[in-house]
């Protein structure tokens, strides 16, 4: 009898405690102005990317020379291009092409880093080894290496994918690194090594998800700079080839009627520095919540 | 202090080795013959063996690789045959237009940074401290390409003050040199500013809070000198980092920004290799770029010790 009760008090607090860390968790994500602007500008961009294509009233491929280099108007936002094309149609299904290569360069780096960083904090030799790799690959301007990665495999998506993957993978790699050797030391660590536990087994159950909450801070900013690089890789038409919108190509157009037609340079340019800041702020907002130590430091 | 360089240097020559080796096999993979592309689709099958064969491309991949890394310590990082031209001449031809603009865009990022990060942190939780925060996210988050093409919009569309794009070089008058480098220097320099400019208001926060700080105000000594001898001095060393560190992001950045203004740089060089799959001159000049980056930043490690003695690199351990 004593020990039921003891079990449904035990229940009760902990719901009670749960409810209490929730709400904490709560106040803390709405004070923190940096995460919650980051996530409004994130959210947004990411549902146009979903569904704007489904709403928009133009084909972004659709050319129309007789309305050519058209200004802002109640009918084209945006205007139009050389070939007649609605910038802002573009513009949206540019958010596709080049969000969705953020997110992908995002999670194929984070799984790559992830691995790169875990295995060299386990094993010395093999650390020495990829450290010296990363440092390599680290010395490298990132842009003049995506360059080269995009010169020697062609111009494709994928291949956009995994030269900026190539590139950002050693940035999220150190960061897991210097975080696993830390928790590698910890008492809890060696208890599961002393049970009998295998190498495997440790890494993966036990390192690797403490990892994440850093993983997860440096992937957004992975996010940020990977837009940042395909822009980069297509406006020099090294990049997705045209005519597909992504939002280096349609600047790249742009950049050629600056004079003529400013409105195609112009929000395209400000449509990629909105989802910058967007994951800048997440970034630094989410950062403060997982992680407070850094943040305390850096400021 | 010899020591610590004669450390930093050998603990440079493994990453300059993998450098190379990345170098060399990425433009390993690239596909199509390069003897192929040299000449062209017209060539016969006798002049494309008679170019692989001088060019030394029928020999094994690691003979290749050797071979070009000998050269390469040697000073000779092979011919363009785009360009006619040995590409250690045309990285020496290329290279005074990038480093005018690296050092205009690297002055224009510290005049304007430190003072601001001085001014944040002076006055930390205001409004001031607010806005140089706000313009320092702004930077970093415009990348540098799309800032160009904002200034080229205002300063050369609309006002007409400056040049869209081109190059002049210093012999042809300080100002004529000047026009055509301003736009592209600040759009290389703002994201470093920004960064700077953060790393400066950090610093100085953790300085100004420190006693001899507060002794050196107790003496009476002028605010000014306060901030610019006491603090700024002994806040410098992260600042410098920094600085170093953004020599790497200033390098990757000509790349675009040289293109875009048609300056005749380092980094235009690449990109038109790129383009034109000219592997001996992307080879050369991307090993020649982090060669240096590598060397800067040796040169930024030693200047800590000049910057602020208590750092005695000599006396460490």
């Amino acid at each position: 009898m004593t020990s039921s009760t003891e079990n449904i008090d035990l229940h009760a607090v902990k719901t009670a405690l749960r409810k209490e860390h929730n709400s904490i968790l709560l106040r803390q994500i709405m004070s923190n102005r940096s995460l919650v602007i980051g996530f409004v500008i994130i959210a947004f961009l990411i549902l146009v990317a979903l569904f704007g294509p489904l709403v928009i009233a133009h084909d972004p491929n659709a050319m129309n020379v007789l309305n050519r280099f058209a200004p802002p108007s109640a009918t084209h936002w945006f205007g139009t291009d050389n070939l007649g094309r609605d910038v802002l149609s573009r513009v949206i299904y540019g958010a596709r092409i080049s969000m969705g290569i953020g997110v992908a360069v995002a999670i194929v780096a984070s799984l790559a880093g992830l691995i790169v960083g875990v295995y060299s904090s386990y094993y010395t030799r093999l650390d020495h080894l990829l450290m010296r790799i990363s440092d390599g690959i680290m010395a490298f301007p990132g842009l003049l290496l995506a360059l080269a990665l995009m010169a020697a495999l062609g111009g494709r998506a994928s291949n956009v994918v995994l030269a900026v993957s190539i590139v950002a993978t050693p940035y999220i790699a150190r960061v897991v690194r210097s975080e696993a050797l830390a928790l590698k030391e910890q008492t809890f660590v060696e208890a599961t090594r002393a049970l009998g536990a295998s190498d495997t087994r440790i890494i993966w159950r036990h390192i690797a998800p403490n990892t994440l909450s850093s993983l997860i801070v440096q992937a957004t900013f992975i996010f940020a700079e990977a837009i940042i690089v395909e822009a980069a890789l297509s406006f020099l038409g090294a990049g997705i080839p045209p005519p597909a919108p992504s939002w280096g190509n349609i600047l790249s157009d742009g950049k050629t009627y600056i004079y003529k037609a400013w409105w195609m340079t112009f929000f395209p340019g400000m449509t990629i520095t909105i989802a910058i800041i967007g994951l800048n702020l997440f970034g630094d907002g989410l950062r403060d919540l997982l992680d407070p130590h850094s943040s305390k430091t850096k400021n | 202090m010899k020591t610590y360089l004669l450390k930093r240097l050998l603990s440079a020559i493994p990453v300059l080795f993998i450098v190379s080796t990345i170098v060399f096999l990425i433009l390993q993979m690239t596909p199509g013959d390069p003897a192929l592309v040299i000449l062209g689709q017209e060539a016969t099958l006798e002049e494309v063996e008679d170019l692989r064969q001088q060019l030394k491309l029928d020999r094994p991949i690691y003979e290749q690789y050797f071979n070009w890394l000998f050269n390469a310590l040697q000073g000779d990082l092979g011919e363009s045959y785009f360009m006619n031209d040995s590409v250690m001449e045309a990285i020496i031809s290329h290279l005074g237009p990038t480093i005018s603009l690296g050092i205009l865009a690297e002055i224009i990022a510290i005049t304007l940074a430190i003072p601001l990060g001085i001014l944040a942190a002076r006055r930390k939780g205001t409004m001031t401290d607010q806005s140089v925060m706000a313009f320092s996210l702004l930077g970093m988050s415009i990348p540098n390409f799309l800032l160009s093409l904002f200034l080229i919009l205002v300063f050369s569309v609309f006002w007409r003050l400056l040049p869209v794009a081109g190059y002049k070089p210093l012999s042809a008058g300080l100002w004529e040199h000047l026009k055509y480098l301003l736009l592209p220097a600040f759009a290389l320099g703002t994201a470093h500013a920004a960064l700077i400019a953060r790393m400066t208001r950090s610093a100085m926060l953790e300085v100004l809070n420190a006693n001899y700080i507060k002794t050196a105000r107790a003496k009476g000594v002028k605010e000014k000198w306060v901030i610019y001898k006491h603090a700024l001095r002994n806040a410098f060393l992260p600042i410098l980092t920094v600085i170093g560190q953004s020599f790497l992001g200033l390098m990757g950045g000509t790349a675009i920004v040289e293109t875009i203004f048609a300056i005749p740089g380092i980094g235009q060089l690449i990109v038109n290799g790129v383009m034109r799959r000219d592997y001996a001159v992307v080879q050369g000049a991307v090993l020649y770029v982090t060669f240096a980056f590598v060397f800067i930043n040796l040169a930024i490690d030693m200047l800590y010790g000049i910057v602020n003695p208590q750092v005695r690199l000599d006396s460490k351990k």
